[in-house]
């Protein structure tokens, strides 16, 4: 039976149906009790579970996310919810210093099944608070699982490997990935973290998309194939640990690679992935697209010079499988006109 | 009451013995791990643990080997881990300042000050929603309450109710710098009360008071009152902030402040309330015990080099 949900609903599903079957997982966040319940991820959990499985929290990032931590460490799986990744910064010692560290500076007497999910990404007029990527930060430490779902289908199958997973996971949402729609199964099931994929074929340029960045990659590529150039693009869905393999035999085959982030690119997840490549195929011919190196402006032209999209995205292309310059009409993405919060 | 005193004698005698031994075999330099002792303050650490059960779960500092081994940390395990070999608690990985005894509740210790706050919280929470009647007690410094962690800690378990039990171990010193110079409240009881949390100050490193009032209050929360609560325990640091040696020639504080403390030291308090017998038995039986883990730790390998891959993950 194939019935389609958005993102967001995607992984309310998920966390019902972990919740339903381990009654030692638990929801714990601003707002995730209230009646918009984070942006539809937990509409209906408190009704469901009561509020001492969805509890809502005081605003202190900092201390929540130790106190995820203790009741990881006494046996609960917890999931922390953080509303944007801007603000998981104040929880930075915790997550770092204590998450990531705690089964390795404690010779393995202890695990922290904890999941971290936390929002990324432009909607639109957010401004330089509100719309940051870090999760390159996150991938960057030792003993953190970092996955970025593009899709409800792998929302839901990721968020139920996250929670069953015994480590620390960051679970990044883009959050116009929330209102995405998709085919998602009725029944519980896991997608393995660790595994990319590869969402459409091609020849001529491998085009990986951090996150919701994929979307505009397909979409690049369907520009890309009017003008004759057959790109791969390829999903990592999960950052840390990376899928190095898929990507490699990806740009064995077409010997040019290009790496879009919804996030900087210096010293992000594109960065990585081109140095992988460039340490198993030397030679590639590689390309990096990602935020301007600015903070994120307000008002609406420059808002749109500073995100990449599938005009940008199969520009670059173009010009790396071509050599020459190419300005395919430029689209809005729909979802971008349509949107008109929550931010 | 003599059975408590013989109790109390043994862990805090233990304790600083330990402690010693650590200093006399620092300079041979096998113990390869920055160390903060706890000779001066072991009463604190003693005087709450003897009021505990073993399931009860306790958070502490890096200045933590009183509390791991007043709440009944393994002694070899953790010589082997200052000595950093595989043998150890944390399998010479963790080092002294994050020793650990699950088993025992002794959660790991952090470097970073008012860290393991929130997660003494975190774990208070879990045992007041699964209804078990275990406690948890959080231990910090006088300077652990000036960070932002441990006010939203603070608030976040007054507000839930929780079965936690916070001991501040008051030394008067972030390393080298004195309360009054970062403080403006001084009285950290205060900043308790300001969250509408019962507390009290106890004053002298009295390890029979610590040991008297910790214990009513365990045992008023095991009754069914509701926490949290708080002690402030004046102490003092008789080493310096982190090695063996001492510091009252680096200017920043002098002897003569540490003489009313170092004259009122609980480990020759109790010893003295003991007869002569029983108190050379205990000695006896803890100088033997801690030969035997010096000898342990000695004898025990280093991890091999794949250990350096190892416990990332689960």
């Amino acid at each position: 039976m194939t019935r389609t949900i958005s993102y967001a609903q995607a992984i309310c599903e998920a966390t019902a149906q972990e919740m339903e079957r381990d009654e030692r997982v638990i929801v714990i966040g601003q707002g995730v009790d209230d009646f918009k319940g984070f942006v539809g991820t937990t509409k209906g959990l408190v009704e469901k579970f009561g509020h001492d499985r969805v509890m809502d929290t005081p605003l202190s990032e900092d201390g929540m996310t130790g106190v995820a931590i203790g009741l990881a460490l006494a046996g609960l799986r917890p999931i922390h919810t953080h509303i944007r990744m801007d603000f998981t910064l104040l929880a930075m010692n915790q997550i770092v210093n204590i998450a990531a560290k705690s089964r390795y500076m404690f010779g393995g007497t202890v695990k922290l099944p904890l999941t971290i999910r936390t929002v990324i990404g432009r909607s639109w007029g957010q401004g330089a608070q509100h719309s940051q990527g870090l999760h390159s930060l996150f991938a960057h430490i030792p003993g953190l699982i970092v996955v970025a779902p593009s899709t409800p289908f792998d929302a839901k199958g990721c968020l139920i490997a996250s929670i069953r997973d015994d480590n620390p996971v960051i679970f990044v949402e883009h959050r116009m990935a929330h209102l995405s729609k998709g085919i998602v199964p009725e029944e519980s099931y896991t997608v393995p973290l660790g595994k990319a994929r590869v969402l459409s074929p091609g020849n001529d340029v491998t085009i990986v998309g951090v996150s919701y960045m994929v979307v505009e990659c397909l979409r690049a590529a369907h520009r890309l194939a009017t003008a004759g150039i057959s790109a791969e693009v390829v999903d990592p869905v999960t950052l840390n640990p990376l899928d190095s393999e898929t990507i490699t035999e990806s740009v064995r085959k077409t010997r040019r690679l290009i790496v879009v982030d919804t996030a900087w690119t210096f010293c992000g997840m594109t960065a990585e992935i081109v140095a992988q490549i460039a340490e198993r195929l030397p030679g590639t011919m590689v390309r990096r697209l990602g935020y301007a190196p600015v903070p994120c402006p307000t008002t609406k032209n420059l808002e749109n010079l500073f995100y990449p999209n599938a005009t940008t995205i199969a520009a670059e292309a173009h010009q790396l499988v071509r050599g020459q310059p190419w300005e395919p009409p430029h689209e809005e993405a729909p979802e971008i006109i349509e949107f008109k919060g929550p931010f | 009451m003599s059975a408590l005193r013989e109790k109390l004698y043994r862990s805090l005698y233990r304790i600083r013995r330990v402690e010693e031994e650590v200093v006399r075999l620092y300079p041979t330099d096998k113990i390869k791990s920055p160390v903060h002792l706890s000779i001066g303050q072991e009463a604190v650490s003693v005087g709450v643990c003897e009021a505990l059960r073993p399931d009860d779960i306790v958070f502490g500092t890096y200045r933590n080997h009183a509390l791991y081994l007043a709440k009944g940390g393994d002694l070899n395990k953790m010589l082997a881990e200052l000595y950093g070999k595989a043998t150890g608690c944390a399998k010479g990985k963790g080092g002294s300042m994050h020793l650990v005894d699950a088993a025992v509740g002794v959660m790991g210790g952090s470097a970073v000050v008012g860290t393991t706050i929130p997660q003494a919280v975190g774990y208070a929470l879990a045992l007041k929603l699964q209804r078990r009647s275990n406690l948890v007690v959080s231990f910090f410094g006088d300077g652990g309450t000036e960070e932002g962690a441990f006010h939203e800690s603070m608030n976040f378990a007054a507000l839930k109710k929780l079965p936690i039990i916070f001991v501040c171990e008051n030394n008067f010193y972030a390393i080298h710098s004195r309360q009054e110079a970062r403080q403006s409240a001084v009285d950290i009881c205060k900043l308790a009360r300001a969250y509408d949390m019962p507390a009290e100050r106890i004053e002298g490193n009295d390890v029979l008071a610590i040991h008297d009032r910790v214990g009513t209050t365990v045992r008023e929360l095991r009754d069914g009152a509701p926490g949290p609560r708080f002690f402030e325990c004046m102490t003092y640091r008789w080493k310096e902030h982190v090695g063996p040696a001492d510091d009252y020639q680096g200017g920043y504080r002098s002897y003569d402040e540490a003489r009313p403390w170092v004259e009122g030291d609980q480990v020759k308090w109790i010893g003295q309330m003991l007869d002569q017998a029983t108190r050379e038995r205990i000695e006896k039986e803890v100088e033997t015990e801690i030969a035997g883990a010096i000898a342990f730790a000695e004898s025990s390998p280093f991890p091999a080099p794949e250990e350096l891959y190892t416990d990332v993950f689960a």
